[in-house]
């Protein structure tokens, strides 16, 4: 039919993969993942584990803000109630994790649809201004509702256990973590080829054409806050069984201003750039500290200073994102691999 | 009875009256065209049809049904569809998925099936795409750009485009905001050879408004002529042309009406 397009089916069209090899390299890579455990330190453990919890808020993060073009400063809030729900219905209720952690992120997309409500009036900055009302109000319950949450002392959480396996170890946790990064992402990736992730683009790109179109912008709106928040609840879950504490310290407005940077950082309104986010911004701490650690013997202030490099560099890699590359890490891997998939004829 | 009525509507912006009591039948099949001079009020029309500006005063009958207080979208699931004067596309998409979005009111596949894109929501999304390229696709002629993304199209394929997506709702009423607006003598007889086919071919319902005076003589069946919110004619193409009101109006215009 037409030259420079030679996909022979619509259907090979609709795959998420457009050739054979990047699923090979899935499956690679997810074999690479069980594997991890195996060999990888307690220290690096630690951060994989971190790093995949990021993910999963930080996918959360990016359908409504990304995605659907609703400003939110809530994002720690919603881990927080994911979190404190979790601990709530395992050491109040006697639930087991698996019963735990989806009641926690269903109570957690009740929140958000609430908290979402404001954003069927406003836009921009008066959501944002919206959304952080929510963050304190969230904070406040939880330091005053000492009943429910144990005021500023938080819970610890006992391990979750699998078969009467305690998952105590950075390295059994991190097949929790990662059994539930797995089907985020790609749950999140199918939404983005179809009609409700269309919908969710459509309404941040044009609302009124979109809601001229049959798009009802309450109802995307309202949707996009429960999927959020639903992850977010999933995150703050893990987040509960990878710390084994939950105190209101772990949600402040801060958590929340790091989420923002993994999507700006990684690419607004990209999935694999919520990866890339979460990435960066777990690692690049972790890289200053062990600079910092290499460098004391010579220049033995180095960790204060280090220290205090880290807000720096951050501030600096989201004013950098923002101005010279607003589609984040994900734009630069891309150019990065169209240029290798054409080399040596590249120029 | 008509395909669409509009009863004595009224629309004022901080005392500025866009619509001063415009009523209108349009017929099933007609091919109707709203002129007049800039500020008129036609736009004000479509967006009291499409449910964006709510009328201070008056109705709006479709197939017999009341729809003045109904959503935007509830609108788009009778079926109206519009294009925008200034182009209202979704930039950040491909020209392939801001068509496939018109046909959101023809997909039903939830949440849960669409993430997990499973049974439905996957048979769902291919048949569509089926649709979407045989039926929009080919016919508007844009197989080539289909991949691209919609804000680096030059002006005239954007507008072609807005077409695309308001024929994938497979609309029954089509309501057409100045579509060769800004286009060249080339574009122009494009745009008007796709919109006389698509209509005779869908036998579409279409309302268009149009400065190209020789495009409305030549393509409608009627003609309301719009002026400072009210309507000052109505009648066919000729007759219309003729009316002393009509000539008057747009004697400050540099249109031609002769
Ligand atoms: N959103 C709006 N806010 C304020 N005034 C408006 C708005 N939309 C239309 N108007 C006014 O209503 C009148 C009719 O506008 P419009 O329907 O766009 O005219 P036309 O499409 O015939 O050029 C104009 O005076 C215009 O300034
Ligand atoms: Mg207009």
């Amino acid at each position: 039919m037409q030259s420079g397009d030679f996909r022979v089916t619509y259907a090979s069209d609709e795959r998420i993969f457009e050739t054979r090899l990047p699923i090979v390299a899935l499956v690679g890579l997810l074999a690479a993942l069980a594997f991890v455990p195996l060999v990888a330190g307690t220290y690096w453990l630690d951060v994989l584990n971190r790093i995949g919890i990021a993910i999963i808020g930080a996918i959360g993060l990016n359908i409504l803000v990304g995605f659907t073009g609703q400003i939110s400063i809530g994002h720690a809030a919603f881990l927080a109630v994911g979190a404190y729900s979790t601990a709530i219905f395992e050491t109040k209720a006697g639930l087991p994790f698996w019963l735990a952690i989806p009641l926690a992120a269903a109570v957690t997309s009740v929140f958000g649809l609430v908290f979402g409500v404001p954003a069927l009036r406003l836009k921009g900055l008066y959501l944002a201004i919206a959304t952080l009302a929510a963050h304190f109000i969230t904070t406040y319950g939880i330091i005053h509702w000492e009943r429910m949450t144990n005021g500023v002392l938080g819970f610890n959480v006992a391990p979750a256990t699998v078969f009467g396996l305690p998952l105590d170890s950075d390295a059994r946790i991190f097949y929790l973590i990662f059994a539930l990064v797995v089907p985020a992402v790609f749950f999140a990736k199918n939404l983005f080829r179809t009609r409700v992730g269309r919908a969710f683009i459509a309404v941040r790109d044009r609302d009124v054409a979109a809601s001229v179109i049959g798009v009802s912008l309450y109802r995307y709106k309202l949707l996009a806050f429960v999927i959020s928040s639903f992850y977010a609840g999933v995150a703050g879950g893990l987040m509960a069984h990878h710390s084994r504490i939950v105190f209101p310290d772990a949600f402040s407005l801060l958590v929340a201003i790091d989420y923002l940077a993994m999507i700006i950082i990684g690419g607004m309104g990209s999935i694999l750039g919520s990866i890339y986010g979460a990435a960066f911004m777990t690692l690049l701490p972790e890289v200053l500290k062990l600079s910092a650690t290499s460098l004391t013997g010579v220049y033995p202030n180095a960790f204060g200073l280090i220290a205090s490099a880290r807000d720096i560099v951050f501030g600096l890699a989201i004013i950098f994102f923002l101005m010279y590359e607003p589609q984040g890490l994900a734009r630069i891997w891309m150019r990065f691999r169209s240029y290798w998939k054409l080399w040596p004829y590249a120029y | 009875m008509a395909l669409l009525a509009l009863e004595n509507l009224h629309l004022s912006f901080g005392g500025v009256a866009a619509l001063a009591g415009v009523s209108l039948e349009i017929n099933a099949g007609d091919f109707f065209a709203i002129i007049g001079p800039n500020g008129a009020g036609k736009t004000s029309i479509f967006n009291c049809i499409s449910g964006i500006y709510a009328p201070a005063r008056g109705r709006i009958v479709f197939d017999g049904r009341d729809i003045t207080r109904l959503k935007p979208h509830q609108r788009a699931e009778l079926r109206i569809a519009r294009t925008f004067q200034n182009i209202a596309l979704f930039r950040g998409m491909s020209v392939l998925d801001n068509v496939k979005i018109g046909r959101h009111v023809h997909l039903r596949s939830g949440v849960l099936a669409c993430g997990l894109y499973y049974g439905r929501a996957a048979r769902e999304e291919q048949a569509h795409r089926a649709i979407v390229e045989r039926e929009i696709i080919d016919l508007l002629e844009l197989q080539d750009i289909r991949h691209k993304i919609v804000g680096t199209l030059p002006y005239g394929q954007q507008k072609r485009v807005e077409l695309a997506r308001a024929l994938a709702l497979d609309p029954v009423l089509l309501l057409l905001d100045e579509p060769t607006a800004g286009m060249n003598a080339e574009e122009t007889e494009d745009m008007v050879r796709f919109i006389l086919y698509v209509a005779r071919v869908k036998r579409l319902t279409v309302v268009m408004i149009e400065h190209d005076m020789g495009v409305v003589m030549d393509i409608s069946d009627r003609v309301a002529v719009l002026d400072f919110g009210k309507k000052i004619a109505e009648g066919a193409p000729a007759q219309v042309q003729q009316d002393a009101n009509v000539i008057k109006a747009y004697l400050g215009e540099d249109v031609e009406v002769a």
